[in-house]
């Protein structure tokens, strides 16, 4: 954790520190002397790189960005000054991050509920538990297709548009795309809201139920309140997880650059309609796609980064304002 | 709401969630069936050219025969194994470098601004990583490091254009590496103080007490973070259809410096390359057996990782 450290780091430096350690390294071994400049080698690669990985993302981004290219929706074109702007695939973005968190948190912070306060029979619990480390650990492209072959059934045809001839469901829509991203997002608010629960102590609930309260009254009354901002530092981490990820958003969207609605109902019609993301957005853009338009790919990822690093804060900013309110337990 | 409900609700989410994936994985298992039936074991071998069978599916239409659900993966096997373990190989030992020089060596101020900017890096998408590469790093691999003399002597089979080995498996490392750093760093920083001052006490030097202290009483963490990473690894998709050159081509260690210019493209690339197609019932089966392949070997890989860690584990507290 980012957090002070408490063990371990090098100490303040007391005066003549260096000189003692210069003094002890002509004693170390070559191979030792070896491992600490290659430590220290990595370290300052490591610094390097990343520094010119965000310095060169956030350049770029600010010559390509522009208020205009925020607020006009993307159009198709060969010419790039009428390819118009990323409005679409933010709003996009927006809405996938909103459907997959309503569809995901219930079912997490339930799921680990069930497993902290009752997990009755255990082998359920523990079927509960191996599962969700499945989904964590399983490729996002995996779940994707899954996810297609899935919506495309013609019970889910309410789901996203139908072939005008009555043949197969397109099986790509707004709906498509956020729930299965909420499996994207259901291991990280599932795990932080797990561990939470499990550190409240045993006598919190006791005397909640000393004070007359069922279970349910405790779970609803203490508990929640209690372990809220790790729910929340789970999502924003999940929210992270969607908005990153690209291999869901190609398959199961549709990619079209605007928001397309599939249906005339007003808002339902976009929930079944196809669009894109950023992250789509930026891979059709890139050279590989079928758009090749590097400036608008520059931009799109950059106020993707801007989402992230947003969303990094976030998780922060609740770690800092819990580590400060926090009682001693 | 009474308790009894209120345990069955809280249930009913658990319940889904491992219904779901009971589902995911038996839809994609029965849909990968008639690939792994007309192929055998022989799905798995080489042999043909993957890319021409992928495209013979599409055309074969609605209707396939038999001989159009001939598939040999093995190029796209091995190129996700060859850049999953080139990648995780190079990022343990980054990571495990890079913890000690941010936990042990790095002065506190340079710290301050490593461990947040370490945890940004693995939170950045693979879409943004891929970008980067495809827009730098394979012009700049096509312009300076492929000599016209390679360009020319595997014309006939490929062409050398930038994207290949090289460049996947560098991007793919810069993707991996900073959560096996984040993880690490996590590990390295809860070791006891004690544990390394004991040793520091027996008289051995520090970088010995970190290296036979410390590092050893992480190794479970430095497992589980290569166990994360070599997940990531295995399913990431688009960024590597971005900058593998997109060829269904085994890439041969033996060309020497060659090997690193030419161009593969791992399974997860080619899902999401032909998920386009998915209506012919031929690539369907084919599509869905590679995702099979994938998520068993995540599994498998999962699984692994464990049982390594608690072997590790009863090491250590013997």
């Amino acid at each position: 954790m980012s957090t002070a450290p408490t063990t371990g780091g090098p100490r303040a430096t007391p005066p003549g520190r260096r000189q003692r350690l210069l003094g002890e390294l002509r004693l170390w071994r070559p191979l030792d002397l070896l491992g600490v400049v290659a430590a220290w080698t990595v370290g300052a690669l490591l610094l390097l790189v990343a520094a010119s990985l965000l310095l060169y993302m956030g350049i770029k981004g600010l010559q390509y960005v522009s208020l205009d290219l925020l607020i006009t929706r993307p159009q198709p074109g060969a010419d790039q000054s009428e390819t118009g702007g990323i409005l679409d695939p933010i709003l996009g973005t927006l809405m996938i991050i909103a459907i997959a968190t309503a569809i995901a948190l219930p079912l997490a912070v339930g799921a680990a509920l069930w497993i902290v306060e009752y997990s009755r029979p255990r082998w359920l619990a523990r079927v509960v538990e191996s599962g969700i480390e499945v989904i964590a650990g399983a490729p996002s492209i995996a779940i994707a297709i899954f996810g297609l072959a899935i919506f495309q059934l013609p019970i889910f045809s309410w789901a996203s548009f139908s072939a005008a001839d009555g043949g197969g469901v397109f099986g790509r829509s707004f709906i498509a795309a956020g729930s299965v991203m909420s499996l994207i997002a259901l291991p990280s608010i599932f795990a932080t809201t797990r561990e939470a629960l499990q550190s409240v102590p045993r006598h919190v609930r006791e005397a909640s139920y000393g004070l007359g309260k069922t279970k349910w009254a405790t779970i609803r009354r203490v508990l929640l309140p209690t372990v809220k901002p790790d729910i929340a530092t789970g999502t924003a981490l999940g929210m992270g997880r969607i908005a990153g990820d690209t291999a869901i958003i190609v398959l199961l969207l549709g990619a079209t650059l605007q928001l397309q609605a599939g249906s005339g109902i007003p808002g339902v019609g976009t929930l079944q309609g196809t669009g894109s993301t950023l992250t789509s957005y930026v891979y059709n853009n890139s050279p590989t796609g079928e758009g090749n338009a590097p400036e608008k790919a520059y931009a799109a990822a950059f106020v993707l980064m801007l989402l992230i690093i947003g969303l990094n804060l976030l998780v922060a900013g609740i770690g800092r304002r819990r580590a400060g309110t926090d009682l001693p337990r | 709401m009474t308790d009894r409900r209120a345990e069955l609700m809280l249930g009913a989410a658990a319940v889904a969630v491992v219904l779901i994936i009971v589902a995911m994985v038996v839809f994609i298992a029965i849909s990968a069936w008639p690939s792994f039936q007309y192929n055998g074991l022989k799905w798995f071998g080489s042999g043909g050219d993957i890319d021409a069978e992928l495209g013979d599916m599409v055309n074969a239409g609605g209707d396939p025969t038999a001989a159009d659900y001939r598939v040999r993966a093995w190029p796209l096997i091995y190129a996700t194994a060859l850049t999953t373990v080139l990648a995780v190989l190079i990022g343990v030992v980054v990571a495990v470098l890079a913890a000690i020089f941010i936990v042990e060596l790095a002065p506190p101020r340079v710290r301050a601004i490593i461990v947040p900017v370490v945890r940004l890096l693995a939170a950045v998408p693979s879409v943004v990583y891929g970008l980067v590469g495809i827009l730098v790093l394979v012009p700049f691999v096509n312009d300076h490091l492929i000599s016209e003399n390679q360009r020319e002597s595997v014309a006939y089979v490929i062409t050398l254009n930038g994207p290949g080995v090289l460049v996947s498996v560098l991007i793919l490392t810069l993707m991996i590496t900073p959560i096996m750093i984040a993880l690490t760093v996590d590990a390295l920083s809860a070791v006891p103080r004690g544990w390394r001052e004991g040793a520091l006490a027996l008289g051995v030097t520090r970088w010995r007490a970190v290296m036979s202290v410390s590092i050893r009483a992480i190794r479970p963490a430095i497992v589980a973070a290569a166990v994360l990473a070599s997940a990531r690894a295995l399913g990431e998709a688009i960024m590597l259809s971005m900058v593998s050159g997109s060829k269904g081509f085994a890439p041969q260690p033996w060309d020497g410096v060659l090997f690193l210019f030419e161009p593969l493209r791992p399974l997860a690339a080619t899902i999401a390359e032909q998920a386009e197609g998915i209506q012919a019932p031929a690539l369907k089966a084919s599509i869905y057996a590679m995702a099979l392949v994938l998520l068993v070997s995540s599994l498998m890989l999962s699984v692994g990782g464990s049982l390594i860690k608690r072997s590790l584990r009863l090491g250590t507290a013997r």
